[in-house]
């Protein structure tokens, strides 16, 4: 019952902070939301016994990303323009309402909720799900583990080139 | 226990609601948050999926996404400041440059 409660509050907060975030006029209120969006899926990954990632998402995503989009957003000095919003807004509003019951009733046809949920393996785990998730990282999934650090390294570089100010000759 | 069709139903919605993000606003920053918002939508599925199946591999893809976004938040950010220094602007309809 109280983990319902949590879960309703979660999710409600998620959505609505996530549609601030694309229907709010002034830039740093979406940036704001944003956070308040990340933070609330956060707790939704506690809830799904995700502590390591939901540590991660407060860390990395709200700690990291969306202190650089603020950066960013102070340093362009944008204008809080009037129209905001592409002519069509009612099309796309219409289709994503559509999209969103389409892939619902999709699967809620599908075989996939009909299986009973395995669940005992992993709440009964001895080790805490930080090891289980570093042991996961180290063992089966090393390769992408280090490619990914390559793509991050290749992401550095790639900022750092393009942000430079070009020489005027 | 929560459902698994719970998790799924919100993360469909957020992710839609990045979708129509994408499609409607002008603002170059506001179509990255919407990118965001949708990367994050497949984080809350891949985890959902792998606390149903009572399997770590989620919770580690998931780990890669948050990995991805961060690269893609910082080249994006770089590619506004730069756009930014040569035209001025943000709104996305003013950027035709390689239009043809």
């Amino acid at each position: 019952m109280t983990e319902l409660l949590f879960f309703l509050y979660f999710a409600v907060l998620t959505i609505v902070s996530s549609v601030l975030t694309v229907g709010l006029r002034s830039p740093v209120y979406c940036a704001l939301a944003l956070l308040s969006t990340l933070l609330h899926v956060a707790g939704l990954f506690v809830l799904l016994h995700a502590e390591f990632i939901a540590a991660l998402q407060v860390i990395v995503y709200a700690g990291a990303v969306v202190v650089l989009y603020i950066f960013v957003i102070m340093l362009l000095d944008l204008k809080t323009v009037e129209k905001f919003l592409h002519k069509q807004v009612g099309i796309a509003i219409f289709f994503g309402v559509v999209l969103i019951f389409e892939i619902l009733i999709g699967l809620f046809q599908s075989p996939l909720f009909s299986s009973a949920p395995k669940v005992i393996a992993q709440t009964e785990a001895p080790i805490g799900n930080t090891a289980e998730v570093g042991i996961a990282l180290f063992t089966k999934y090393l390769l992408p583990f280090e490619i990914v650090g390559i793509i991050l390294l290749g992401a550095v570089i790639g900022a750092l080139v393009l942000a430079k100010k070009v020489p005027a000759s | 226990m929560i459902p698994l069709s719970y998790y799924i139903t919100v993360s469909t919605v957020m992710f839609v609601i990045g979708l129509v993000g994408v499609l409607i606003r002008k603002n170059f920053l506001i179509i990255l948050f919407s990118i965001e918002l949708m990367l994050n939508a497949a984080n809350i599925n891949l985890i959902a999926f792998s606390r149903h199946h009572g399997e770590i591999d989620g919770q580690v893809i998931s780990l890669f996404i948050i990995t991805i976004a961060a690269a893609e938040a910082a080249v994006g950010l770089a590619i506004i400041i730069v756009l930014f220094r040569k035209k001025a602007v943000t709104n996305v309809d003013e950027l035709n440059l390689m239009k043809w």
